[in-house]
């Protein structure tokens, strides 16, 4: 809608920027972005309106304002991973997915929050410190929990955003920007999609390049995209989707874009309940959200049918071992020599190595190393990472029996509560949180799979939860449509937030949404 | 000397290279291992034979225009950090993109070697910390490399005659494709370290030998057997001295009968004839040591050319676990052959095993064996021509240029070539003399113009390298041979009337004699008669 009001004049790219770059600035305390690349992102805007005023905009992406995790490389602006041993880093070259935005004529309005290396549940677990959820300040939180708990003040109540892309779902939540591009290795973009209401989806991997992507776990990681509906979710894809020549691990075909129906039928579809999600720790909540949202498609027709993914119990163990071996081995180029911090302690190599590593990584990043590196330990290897891998390659049949048989598609929770606030979140340590907060998400990385989180409710204190939506491989236009679908039926509330309020005036208010297809 | 490399002339340091009828410091080690392949008899210990064992390693740089998994040029010394693509560097986010040359080469080289093929290679990262390798980790083939079980045959001098070769078979383990570090100057007066990621990422065939070798000759042939291949199919310029080839040896020793003793690794040994005194001495000190009661370490050590010996590497001290992981960034590496080759794919795409294969050049083996038999030169002559670089086009050309046979080119090419070259340590295609002057020049000795004394005079002129042809030097020098029948009589004539002694005790029987008669002829012609003519001369005026 609002590349309608650009092409239309209705605003021009210059002034949209402005507005989402004022908003950031009043929206600071949200510590969504670690860097606002101000002066740039005006530049672009300037470049966009130009090509408006000669009728040659170069899609619908022309002058929309994106923001991007600080775990992507940028041209000209810091990529940080909110890591010491990246700060100040300027990357000489665009991730792929970068490039294509800007190719596209996005304008890219800065770098946002994360746990550092996107290790992590909450994005909680980064030197700039954590990313609080904007709906801790909607109205509809404030209502609620001013009620409840008089005694404690505002301040401290504030809830988590989920993580790792935290800042990301912040920035679009917060409406700082249209879209936002985060990282999904075990669930790091549909995790804080649903615990801050805004669509976030993983596609297929393979689908989207990761050239750029600073890496987490190489073997699953996936440029994730947040939006504010499904719709701007299918439009990005289309962009982003398809080979790149400089990852191999790309699909050789070209990706077709595709626009979803704009009446999506799911009658004829086959939704499958895996009731291995029926987690002991699933909030009572989120579980009847889930059965009210399995009715819904039964009633508009569509097959809804429980399935066993029966490996689903042993994911979450061998995820950690696969993901801390594969960090073991990424972290290992950040010695100091070539890029990045590198400490002054000069006794020898191995001293500077040992003590830039020290000051460079926190406990989260260290701890997950030396894990790793034991499960790779000759004498380990074979009872560790082999057995892992053998446990991914049931897990990945496990979805492929239940999609052989018929189904389309599997609906879940994507977390198992609202978003709990930020003194609770951190009584727990990350590695702990991690094996709670992926567990409902990481098995779909294992097995490469597109899925997505779809805003459903907000909870009883009047935080957003989501549901997610796993599909076949590669068949992202049905996951999509069945979004689309189920985002049409829940309707979920926009956030009343009062900065929002009021730095936009005209733009959103003219629009019943803020989105931009 | 130029063939296939010699062996020990000269560098054996003590006695059990030694060869058959040598004398051993102690009186007991007399037999080398050598050509014979035999083993080296104990010592005082009075248990069977040493016999070492000898396996190695050879890294090749692949010749390709880009490093194995970038774009960055691969070129030899190059200003420092000239070549140095973000990937080389390791810049977070960046990934491996496999260049499909350097699959070709390995493939090209897996072939030639009798190796089978796997059409399914897997990539793996090998983790240790150093400076010169950015990544952390190199990435290589451990578990499903691109090439396996294949043999290379190479020969040998039979106890260092040049009259007779042995050829001897090592089986290969397997060829592997990783990535060249980076190269690290130490500054020890600053103690600083410079790195210098020029290499860092260029292609690497790793050529894992089976310890099928016994000696530093037979590694230093096997080495040479194999650049010669590496060169013919462009696969790899091997050359030594840039580092291009670099061989590991894993030396052992044992007693005949038991099982193979702890072995040692001398690492990067960078040419041949080092390759040969490394692995020698390592022999020796190994025998000299478990000889003395001590024991062997499995440790790696560095051959030190300036004082021929094997010393431990400090900075590899102590276990080094690799944690090896398969290579997430790289799918695994599929070859087809004519069956397999999926139809509508393009060919840009994938790599056709046969294809290669249809076009493998004449590997070196078989290049000598239609020396031998196109020519008719001896099989050892036909080594020196094919390890020689550039020799046997020399000496193809000179053939096609002269009436003369074959057989007699190769002497002047071996005999008078080589050896001037040698001397001056030049290559065939430095050669003052080109294969045309050669030609020039044996054409007028074939034509009986001038003599062969002569023509080796001329020869020495056109080392010179002062532009002027054979014939012209001939006119110069006047180094024809006389044409005129009835001077050359004359001056018989008078040889015999001025060597009464001599004439007499051919008459008596020493025909012997004659030659120096022939010789004072030549003398009085100034090598302008030939020697043929002149003894039939002689032989009528004495009625023999």
């Amino acid at each position: 809608q609002v590349s309608a009001a650009l092409r239309e004049g209705g605003v021009s790219p210059t002034e949209l920027c402005q507005r989402c770059l004022s908003l950031i600035k009043s929206t600071k305390f949200l510590n969504a972005y670690i860097t606002v690349a101000e002066e740039t992102a005006l530049k672009q805007a300037e470049e966009s309106e130009k090509r408006y005023r000669s009728g040659q905009p170069l899609g619908v992406l022309d002058g929309i304002p994106v923001a991007v995790k600080d775990n992507f490389n940028t041209a000209g602006i810091e990529t940080t991973c909110a890591s010491n041993m990246l700060k100040g880093y300027i990357s000489p070259y665009n991730a792929t997915v970068v490039q294509k935005l800007l190719d596209q004529g996005a304008v890219l309005l800065g770098k946002t929050n994360l746990d550092e290396f996107a290790m992590g549940s909450g994005s909680t677990d980064g030197v700039f410190g954590p990313v609080r959820n904007p709906w801790s300040y909607s109205r509809q939180y404030k209502e609620k929990s001013v009620s409840k708990s008089h005694s404690e003040d505002e301040e401290s109540n504030w809830v988590i955003t989920g993580g790792s892309s935290g800042g990301s779902a912040a920035a679009v939540s917060s409406f700082t920007c249209f879209a936002a591009l985060g990282s999904d290795t075990g669930g790091s973009t549909r995790n804080p999609a649903a615990h801050c209401g805004v669509v976030g989806l993983k596609p297929t991997y393979g689908l989207i390049s990761r050239h750029g992507l600073i890496p987490l776990v190489n073997s699953m990681d996936v440029p994730g995209i947040l939006t504010r509906c499904v719709d701007d979710a299918a439009v990005v894809l289309g962009l982003l989707a398809g080979h790149d020549p400089k990852d191999s691990t790309t699909i050789q075909d070209d990706f077709k874009p595709f626009e979803l129906p704009n009446l999506p039928d799911v009658s004829k579809l086959s939704i499958g309940i895996p009731k291995e999600y029926h987690a002991p720790a699933l909030s009572s909540e989120i579980l009847a959200l889930w059965s009210k949202a399995a009715d819904l498609f039964k009633n508009a027709g569509a097959k809804v049918t429980e399935v066993s993914l029966p490996h689903t119990c042993y994911s979450i163990v061998c995820y950690h071992v696969l993901c801390t071996a594969e960090v073991a081995s990424n972290m290992a180029r950040f010695d100091g020599l070539e890029y990045g911090h590198r400490s002054d302690m000069n006794k020898s190599t191995e001293s500077m190595y040992a003590a830039t590593r020290r000051e460079g990584f926190n406990d989260v990043v260290r701890g997950r190393i030396l894990s790793g590196n034991y499960f790779l330990l000759k004498q380990n290897y074979e009872n560790y990472f082999i057995k892992a891998q053998k446990v991914r390659r049931l897990i990945a049949n496990d979805f492929l029996k239940v999609f052989r048989s018929g189904i389309d598609i599997l609906l879940t929770p994507t977390t198992l509560s609202d978003p709990v606030p930020y003194r609770e979140f951190i009584k727990e340590d990350n590695r702990t949180r991690s094996a709670q907060d992926d567990i409902l998400t990481q098995a779909v990385n294992l097995a490469g799979l597109p899925a997505i989180n779809v805003p459903a409710a907000l909870s009883e204190r009047g935080l957003p939860i989501g549901l997610q939506f796993i599909g076949r491989s590669f068949q992202e236009k049905q996951l999509l449509t069945v979004a689309k679908w189920f985002e049409k039926q829940v309707k979920f509330p926009i956030i009343q937030l009062e900065e929002v309020q009021r730095h936009v005036q005209d733009v959103f208010q003219h629009q019943k949404s803020a989105s931009f297809s | 000397m130029a063939a296939a490399v010699r062996g020990c002339g000269g560098v054996w340091r003590r006695e059990w290279q030694c060869r058959v009828g040598g004398l051993s410091r102690r009186g007991q080690r007399t037999l080398g291992c050598n050509a014979r392949g035999g083993a080296v008899p104990a010592g005082k210990s009075g248990l069977a034979p040493w016999v070492p064992v000898v396996g190695l390693e050879v890294h090749a740089q692949i010749s390709s225009n880009s490093k194995l998994f970038s774009g960055s040029q691969v070129q030899f010394a190059a200003p420092p950090n000239s070549l140095v693509s973000f990937f080389d560097a390791s810049l977070p986010g960046t990934l491996p993109v496999l260049n499909r040359r350097c699959v070709e080469a390995a493939v090209m080289t897996g072939l030639a070697l009798n190796c089978s093929i796997n059409k399914k290679s897997l990539f793996d990262r090998k983790h240790y910390f150093y400076a010169d390798l950015p990544a952390g980790y190199q990435i290589t083939q451990q578990r499903v490399p691109i090439a396996v079980n294949g043999t290379l045959s190479y020969s040998l001098y039979k106890d260092n005659k040049m009259s007779q070769m042995v050829t001897k078979t090592v089986r290969i383990k397997q060829i592997q494709l990783e990535q060249d570090s980076g190269k690290s100057l130490h500054d020890d007066t600053r103690s600083q370290t410079l790195v210098d990621l020029n290499r860092a990422g260029v292609g690497l065939m790793e050529v894992v030998m089976e310890p099928d070798m016994c000696c530093g000759e037979e590694a230093a042939a096997a080495v040479r057997e194999l650049q010669l291949i590496l060169q013919t199919l462009g696969s790899s310029q091997a050359v030594m001295a840039e580092g291009q080839l670099r061989v590991d040896a894993n030396v052992s020793v044992h007693h005949r009968g038991e099982p193979y003793g702890v072995r040692t690794e001398v690492k990067n040994i960078n040419s041949i004839r080092f390759l040969a005194k490394a692995v020698d001495y390592e022999i020796e000190r190994q025998i000299e040591e478990l000889e003395n009661g001590g024991t062997i370490l499995n440790e790696t050590r560095a051959f030190d050319s300036k004082l021929g010996c094997t010393v431990p590497m400090r900075d590899k001290e102590g276990k080094q676990d690799y944690r090896f992981m398969p290579e997430p960034n790289l799918p695994p590496l599929i070859l087809y052959d004519a069956k397999s080759l999926p139809a509508n794919i393009n060919h840009q795409q994938v790599v056709n095993i046969d294809w290669i294969h249809e076009r493998l050049p004449d590997l070196p083996s078989v290049r000598r064996a239609k020396l031998v038999e196109l020519y008719g030169i001896l099989p050892e002559h036909s080594f020196t021509l094919v390890n020689e670089d550039g020799l046997t086009e020399f000496f193809e050309n000179v053939v096609n240029q002269t009436q003369m046979k074959p057989k007699k080119v190769i002497g002047w090419i071996l005999k008078d070539l080589l050896s001037y070259l040698k001397q001056h340590s030049l290559t065939v295609k430095e050669s003052p003399v080109s294969s045309v002057l050669l030609a020039d020049l044996l054409n007028l000795l074939e034509k009986k113009e001038i003599s062969s004394t002569a023509a080796k005079q001329v020869l020495a002129e056109l080392w010179k390298g002062e532009g002027k042809s054979p014939l012209e030097i001939v006119k110069e020098k006047k180094l024809e041979l006389m044409q005129d029948q009835k001077e050359l009589e004359q001056i018989c004539q008078e040889v015999i009337d001025g060597q009464e002694n001599e004439v007499m005790a051919i008459k008596a029987g020493n025909l012997k004699v004659l030659n120096k008669l022939i010789g004072l002829v030549q003398r009085k012609t100034q090598g302008r008669s030939n020697p043929v003519v002149v003894k039939q001369l002689l032989e009528k005026k004495l009625s023999l």
